[in-house]
């Protein structure tokens, strides 16, 4: 990839001249006890949030989480009813949407109808007072790969177009944070995969902190690095990724993220680096560090796609497994998704690779089994089933305008 | 349609289909057809006599004849250059004072009115409920001498501003430049806002938020997206001031004095007391040609023709 205009290369800011600070705090986004209330609503509670320069950050969670609320608060389109947002060690909680520098890839795209592509670029830079602003602005167009429609009307080009044209006006200002609302919550599915990659790619180009609100948990593990999950108000967990999806610390994130499979358990003992978990009078094992709660009740969990599934026959004992009917086989392509029923009644989702293995039929007996670094425990006081069918609520009406 | 088409040969279907796309291309034309015959009827003719009337001579005992005689637009420009200039005038200043009241009105009502916003408009539609005479005879009553509006301009020595201005004249508000220009824009000033209101309520709010997101104060936000935004309106409303102001004759018959004459009052006075046909229908056309003259250049500068 050739070199671009407006990248900031990580070597080159760390030999900057005026780069005498440590060397990670100088504009790292920072949300002290940030609290928002309309009425007796707590929107936010009382969040406390670092997000380091450079990185590309996801707030992630349903409708209603907060996470909107949250960045409008760093945008400065809202209030906060307490708490500071600080960006380095300046504090802007106070200040006006027009004196941050903060640039919000809005989810409408809100291009101004009347002025070409090109002026939609160039606006922000031109507010400012800034030189040679048409050159930026094609700069910033050919970033998202459309110098070709500078003289457009936004009125005249189609969704994903406009949503790079809004990522583009937003990028030409070299904002300290670029905000991004849902920006691809208005796309339709094929277009969101192509520009997920491409955000990714505009982000590393340039290295500007984006901090990214979705409620598309597939979206959000595709793009950050660090992913924050949100309910009500406040912060369940914090992490990359992978951690959030195999460690995961609440039932809510268990669910958000993937789905999972929580059964009633308590724990009896340990076992060297395990933890020995007592399902029904099965007993389980579980990595130790997998562990969010290590006494006393708990919910014993693992993922749909960790389970191994033999038929009954052929099974081989090991520690962790548990035996069932299969009650529903369902082909997806790729996979195949079965429920299987545990002797009290519950029923658990399996995930097997379409690798050849004869499939099962409804009414079988099967043994599922899985490795005791696949599984994790989280404390019973949680509902099991907070955070499931969330994540594919509909967007809320007027972000399809 | 459809049975026939289910239960005969091919060839017959293939005629229904014609018949009835030849159907739909004629719609258009028959829905236009009313508005084309009135037009027509009570536009486009009596046009053509209005304008072989001003190349008529003759007087109303011996009849008219068409004589070409072109002299009639030289004398009468001559005559009455003075009012015509005059109606420009005072059409332009009472758009200009209708902008200046009916955009912050309107944009009160768009952005600011929350519920009261239904009400509002009302009100500014309220003053249609009476006639146009009776709404300009009450400003006849409002200035009158006397009355509190004089007592209160003398007090404050306004009117003597007003007076130096030439704005009036004698010591009171009645037949003065400003009672006219005051009538004439209270009365076309629905006519400004409505227009307004109607495309400043369009404006997409979160367009705002955008460009305060990028470096706008509240002040330019306003000058570079809801102005430029609202430009439909602001055309439609001074059009639909200017061009009416420029040919009315009630407010200055009313409000005015003979040296506040409009052209509109001579084009009556020369059709029904003077009856000199031939000048009438001259000024008439001379008045059409140049507000359409003033509205094309205006229109093209605004440069909203995409926009409108």
């Amino acid at each position: 990839m050739t070199e671009h205009p407006l990248m900031i290369q990580q070597k080159d800011r760390s030999d900057r001249p005026d780069d005498s600070g440590p060397a990670t705090a100088d504009s790292d986004l920072r949300l002290v006890g940030l609290t928002k209330s309309f009425g007796s609503f707590t929107a936010v509670d009382d969040l406390d949030l670092t997000i380091p320069q450079g990185s590309f950050f996801a707030l992630l969670g349903p409708s209603g989480c907060g996470k909107t609320t949250t960045l409008r608060m760093v945008a400065g389109l809202e209030r906060p009813t307490a708490g500071q947002v600080l960006i380095g060690q300046q504090d802007i909680t106070l200040t006006k949407p027009y004196q941050r520098p903060v640039n919000t890839v809005f989810q409408s795209y809100a291009l101004f109808p009347h002025l070409s592509v090109v002026e939609n670029v160039e606006f922000g830079l031109r507010r400012r007072g800034r030189k040679n602003t048409r050159t930026s602005a094609m700069e910033a167009l050919e970033l998202v790969q459309l110098p070709q429609l500078a003289n457009r009307r936004p009125g005249q080009l189609s969704g994903g177009q406009q949503q790079r044209i809004a990522l583009a006006r937003a990028i030409v200002n070299r904002p300290s944070v670029l905000l991004l609302d849902e920006p691809l919550g208005a796309l339709d599915l094929k277009l969101r995969r192509q520009m997920q990659i491409e955000l990714k790619r505009i982000q590393l180009e340039v290295g500007l902190t984006f901090v990214h609100v979705t409620h598309d948990q597939e979206e959000a593990m595709t793009m950050a690095d660090t992913i924050a999950v949100m309910n009500a108000g406040v912060i369940e967990q914090l992490g990359d990724p992978a951690e959030l999806y195999e460690r995961p610390r609440t039932t809510f994130v268990a669910n958000f993220l993937g789905q999972s499979n929580l059964l009633p358990g308590t724990v009896t003992g340990s076992d060297g680096d395990h933890v020995v978990v007592d399902v029904r009078g099965r007993s389980m094992r579980v990595l130790r560090s997998r562990c969010a709660s290590q006494d006393g009740a708990v919910w014993f969990g693992v993922r749909p796609e960790k389970l191994r599934i033999v038929s009954e026959a052929a099974a081989v004992a090991s520690g962790n497994e548990l035996s069932g009917t299969v009650t529903d086989a369902s082909f997806t392509g790729v996979s195949t998704q079965y429920l299987v029923r545990l002797p009290w009644d519950q029923e658990i989702t399996v995930v097997q690779q379409n690798d050849g293995t004869a499939p099962l039929r409804p009414g079988q007996e099967v043994t599922v089994q899985w490795a005791p670094e696949h599984g994790f425990a989280l404390d019973a006081d949680q509902d099991a089933h907070a955070g499931e069918d969330l994540e594919d609520e509909p967007v809320p009406a007027g972000a399809a305008s | 349609m459809s049975a026939m088409a289910h239960g005969v040969a091919p060839g017959s279907q293939t005629g229904a289909r014609t018949t009835a796309s030849q159907r739909s291309s004629k719609t258009p034309y028959l829905l236009l057809l009313p508005g084309m015959l009135w037009l027509g009827v009570f536009f486009a003719i009596p046009m053509v006599f209005l304008a072989s009337t001003s190349l008529q001579t003759g007087s109303l005992e011996q009849g008219y004849a068409l004589t070409w005689h072109v002299q009639t637009y030289v004398d009468a420009l001559q005559a009455y250059w003075p009012q015509f200039t005059r109606s420009i005038g005072y059409a332009a200043s009472a758009t200009v004072l209708g902008v200046l009241i009916g955009y912050p009105l309107a944009y009160a009502i768009a952005f600011k009115a929350g519920r009261f916003k239904n009400i509002l408009l009302v009100l500014v539609i309220a003053p249609f409920f009476t006639s146009f005479l009776i709404r300009t005879l009450a400003w006849q009553t409002i200035l009158t001498n006397n009355g509190p509006v004089v007592k209160f301009f003398q007090a404050t020595h306004l009117i003597d501003v007003m007076q130096s201005l030439g704005l009036t004249s004698n010591d009171q508000l009645m037949a003065s430049k400003f009672a006219v220009i005051c009538g004439l824009t209270y009365n076309f000033l629905p006519f400004m806002t409505l227009p307004l209101y109607a495309s400043l309520e369009r404006v997409d709010q979160r367009l705002l938020e955008a460009a305060g997101d990028l470096y706008s104060s509240p002040f330019t936000a306003f000058r570079k997206i809801t102005l430029p935004l609202s430009m439909p309106g602001l055309v439609a409303g001074t059009l639909l001031t200017f061009i009416p102001a420029c040919g009315d004759y009630i407010n200055s018959k009313l409000l005015g004095s003979t040296n506040t004459t409009m052209i509109g009052q001579v084009i009556d006075g020369q059709f029904l007391r003077v009856l000199d046909y031939p000048t009438a229908a001259a000024l008439s056309f001379v008045l059409m040609i140049t507000i359409v003259v003033l509205v094309a250049v205006y229109v093209r500068r605004a440069g909203t023709e995409e926009l409108v």
